[in-house]
């Protein structure tokens, strides 16, 4: 008898507490709304600057949390309370709609990545015969098993018919962030780095890799389901999409995606 | 299985690379540690605090200091620029120095413990027994502290057995050279390789059970909790 008095008794406090949590989210939501967003470790720097201009011009506000494009999709798949997901690549916001966590056919190409051989010492990096004559001793890259600059990177020195020579100076970063650590702390002499860590300060020496030597990096965006009727979120997308965010995309190195 | 020799090489290098740190632990913390149980310096607690930093600061802090310091700003690149390189970090002798600091509290904190617990008596007995300080300090402290060195060097064993995140920060992920065992159990579970994965956890597992009963019964033994 007392149990199943309980029972009712949560389940009338779980109605009032998602009658005030609906109050909430749509007063919430005739004024300003919120977005949070699960951004790839690469465009954060760039995220954050477009989610100030998004809050300047639509008064919505912009929460980013960063993390490896992996990592960040098991937090979702785990009810991580995302609405937006910026990966680095478009397999995982594919999987997330295969998945049934985002919204079918909101995928999209928000930006593609471009790589760069970077080195802090001026006078190394001077294109593609810097690496056909090895003169140094080691040489960092993204992990090319689960980052996407790492695996264009070896695809670079394949293309260039390099990549056994070079395979016993290679260092590996967890991430394009650790690679280029190694190459800031002169650990390693240079390093395949994102345009976007790079693009925003001279010095060192630097040789923007062609198109042509790689598949292209698209980063891949989806509208999360967990986003429901958030104004903010779907607002969010299309000022992804916008020319003010385009304008920051390509100052940080990338292309402006579709 | 065809690629055992893929999944040896780690366990291999991880082995290797506990008993090194062990043993150089054990060399430089224990003159540390019995300076800290016999000091009445004030600022002692300082010198322990530093040494137990590592117990409550985070790999990521730890392994990019070790970066810097390593690399050619730091003192480690001149250390390798005596033998032709430029670096220490992505080899042995780095994830060694990295290892010495991340496990040194593992080891000198038992090690102390260890030489507080014998007290002032029995060093002044064997000097009024005309024993001179350093033949006090190994035929007298030595053997008293036994219990505390051979928790010191389970602990500190196991301790970098189990390390990852400096290893990462610092290693490079290379082969044979700084690819240790959490770092390729890492990569295995990363890239969905779970069998591999399977087989390198689990035995991580039973491993660490092992050492951690084996503390339990020892200190049993020794009439004192190991850990």
């Amino acid at each position: 008898m007392s149990h199943s008095a309980s029972l009712a008794r949560m389940r009338s406090l779980g109605l009032s507490l998602a009658a005030m949590l609906t109050v909430m989210a749509s007063t919430g939501a005739a004024r300003a709304g919120e977005v949070r967003i699960a951004v790839a470790a690469n465009f954060t720097a760039a995220a954050k600057e477009i989610g100030a201009l998004f809050e300047q011009r639509t008064g919505h506000k912009a929460v980013f949390s960063s993390g490896s494009t992996g990592q960040l999709y098991h937090q979702i798949a785990q009810g991580a309370p995302f609405e937006v997901y910026l990966a680095a690549d478009r397999a995982r916001p594919l999987k997330a709609v295969d998945d049934g966590l985002a919204v079918p056919g909101s995928l999209f190409t928000y930006a593609t990545g471009r790589l760069v051989l970077f080195s802090r010492d001026k006078a190394l990096v001077k294109g593609a015969a810097t690496l056909k004559q090895g003169r140094f001793a080691h040489i960092a890259l993204a992990n090319p098993a689960t980052a996407p600059y790492g695996a264009a990177a070896i695809r670079v020195m394949r293309a260039l018919g390099v990549h056994d020579a070079l395979a016993p100076k290679v260092v590996r970063g967890n991430n394009i962030a650790q690679a280029y650590q190694f190459v800031a702390t002169g650990n390693a002499e240079l390093g395949f780095v994102a345009a976007s860590q790079v693009a925003r300060h001279g010095g060192g020496s630097r040789w923007i890799v062609p198109d042509r030597l790689y598949p292209v990096i698209a980063q891949g965006g989806v509208l999360l389901k967990r986003s429901g009727k958030n104004a903010a979120a779907r607002a969010f997308v299309a000022f992804l999409r916008g020319p003010q965010a385009r304008a920051v995309k390509l100052r940080y190195g990338y292309g402006a995606g579709d | 299985m065809p690629d055992l020799a893929d999944l040896w090489s780690p366990i291999r290098l991880t082995l290797a690379l506990a008993s090194v740190t062990t043993v150089v632990l054990i060399l430089i913390g224990t003159p540390i540690a019995f300076w800290l149980a016999r000091s009445k310096a004030r600022w002692k607690e300082v010198v322990g605090a530093v040494v137990a930093l590592p117990l409550v600061l985070p790999p990521t802090v730890l392994g990019f200091y070790l970066l810097v310091v390593l690399g050619p700003d730091g003192p480690g690149g001149w250390v390798a620029g005596l033998f032709g390189g430029r670096s220490l970090a992505f080899t042995f002798e780095g994830l060694v120095i990295g290892s010495v600091f991340y496990s040194m509290p593992f080891v000198v904190q038992p090690i102390r413990n260890a030489f507080e617990a014998i007290g002032e008596r029995p060093l002044e007995v064997a000097v009024t027994l005309r024993a001179s300080p350093w033949d006090a300090f190994w035929s007298v402290a030595v053997p008293l502290a036994r219990p505390g060195f051979l928790t010191g060097a389970v602990l500190g064993f196991a301790h970098t057995v189990g390390e990852f995140g400096v290893v990462l920060m610092i290693g490079g992920n290379i082969p044979d050279e700084t690819r240790v065992l959490s770092v390729a159990i890492y990569d295995y579970v990363e890239t969905l390789q779970w069998g591999h994965a399977h087989i390198l956890a689990g035995g991580m597992l039973v491993f660490s059970f092992v050492v951690i009963l084996a503390m339990m019964l020892a200190g049993k033994r020794f009439g004192r909790p190991g850990l």
